[in-house]
């Protein structure tokens, strides 16, 4: 059984999740990585992905995250995410509108940087309908 | 000397507007509660927001090639003043703190001889600052149709100013809004979003000075968070002068509603008076008549 540390999920309208876990998967822009306690202090932006909380043994917790950033210390992981829901409570519905929306960016972009990045979100949304 | 009737209808009159302003006291305070706890949720990210900027801040600091929204475009001459007031009225002088602020610094900044440019959020605020300087509005953001502010909104205000920045319209942004404090008062705030003004190194010593790995790199991280940064700030803002136009006025309908008491004791007196007058002058009038018989 691994050690426990804080994690907090927050997003700008509410503290979503507080709590001791064991070990969670975070959606970083380079790459998933897992963080369990003790790990290097880290500062990754996210993509749009799932994070997976493991709060011990038993129970598990997927929540969709859209963009955001997370910070993790030794004895903490702090997830501020621009947006956030329980993986249960998201629909195709809701994905489909994501998708929507983010390809209304990529045709709003005014620079190739930002269509870029638009379009990474985009392909990454796919993806994530495809596995649903 | 008005007439019985007349007193009867004003009385009737100011116990309906009496009514009235004691419903629009308690949705305000309904109101106020919900929207207090929206502030309150929105507290930990804001903060958490601000400890990391900090720690990026130090990280990266005095370097060279910092983005302009961090350390501003080397210029002052061109500000831009986000002013956030209500959509409706009937909030006691909530509205009139905000602009008496928000004109006192666009004077300072035109005898100083710099550039002004004014985005209105709230219909309000726009109908008192029109009067004097419509020139210098550039748009207005409507919230009236929206009951809750989400993110989504103040997102699409950041954006705009963004925007704005990008295309050099303007050097720095201050943003007015009433913080509050309480349901009695309320402080209208002024509070420059660009250049972010330098978050206040983290208290924990420790904190700061522990040795992140960045991923991707700091100043993608940096050019990443401070837009959005200005959004949460400008949600922030908008959020808690949510709660203090619903305090404003839950005080203001208070007030209204003990005036009206007042006012309707007052009637009701002039009401009695006139009322045992003339009755005892219809008795004169009786028993002087059976005296001359």
């Amino acid at each position: 059984m691994a050690e426990a540390f804080q994690f907090e999920l927050v997003s700008p309208e509410k503290l979503l999740m507080s709590e001791a876990v064991e070990q969670v998967v975070v959606p970083g822009s380079e790459g998933d990585f897992a963080i369990l306690k003790g790990h290097a202090p880290v500062m990754s932006t996210l993509k749009p992905g799932v994070v997976e909380i493991q709060i011990n043994d038993k129970d598990q917790t997927r929540i969709f995250v859209r963009g955001g950033f997370a910070e993790a210390g030794p004895d903490r992981l702090t997830i501020l995410a621009e947006k956030a829901i329980p993986l249960d409570e998201l629909d195709a519905d809701a994905l489909t509108q994501e998708i929507q929306n983010a390809e209304e960016d990529v045709n709003d972009a005014k620079s190739d940087e930002v269509r870029d990045k638009a379009q990474t979100q985009l392909d990454r949304l796919k993806e994530l309908q495809v596995s649903l | 000397m008005p007439s019985l009737k007349d007193l009867r209808n004003r009385i009737a009159s100011v116990k309906a507007t009496q009514k009235i302003t004691k419903a629009m006291q308690m949705v305000a305070a309904a109101k106020l509660r919900r929207a207090q706890s929206a502030a309150e949720a929105a507290r930990p990210y804001a903060e958490r927001m601000d400890d990391v900027l900090a720690n990026l801040a130090t990280a990266l600091g005095g370097q060279d090639g910092a983005s302009p929204l961090m350390v501003g475009t080397g210029r002052d001459d061109v500000h831009l003043l986000v002013i956030c007031s209500s959509e409706r009225g009937l909030c006691g002088g909530f509205n009139t703190s905000i602009v008496r602020l928000a004109k006192t610094r666009i004077r300072e900044l035109q005898t100083a001889g710099k550039k002004v440019k004014i985005l209105c959020v709230g219909k309000k605020g726009h109908d008192q600052l029109k009067r004097e300087f419509a020139t210098m509005i550039i748009d207005v953001v409507d919230l009236r149709e929206i009951k809750r502010v989400g993110f989504e909104n103040a997102q699409a205000i950041g954006t705009q100013v963004l925007d704005l920045f990008e295309n050099g319209e303007f050097d720095v942004c201050t943003l007015f809004y009433a913080r509050f404090q309480s349901i009695i008062s309320q402080i209208p705030t002024d509070l420059q979003i660009v250049p972010a003004s330098p978050p206040e190194a983290g208290g924990d010593a420790s904190d700061s000075n522990s040795a992140y790995e960045y991923e991707p790199d700091e100043s993608e991280i940096l050019a990443d968070l401070l837009p959005r940064n200005v959004s949460v700030q400008i949600f922030r803002a908008l959020l808690e002068n949510a709660a203090s136009e619903q305090g404003a006025r839950m005080s203001a309908m208070d007030n209204a509603t003990r005036n009206a008491g007042e006012m309707i004791d007052g009637l009701t007196l002039q009401y009695n008076r006139s009322r045992q007058a003339q009755i005892t002058k219809e008795l004169i009038e009786i028993i002087s008549g059976a005296e001359a018989l």
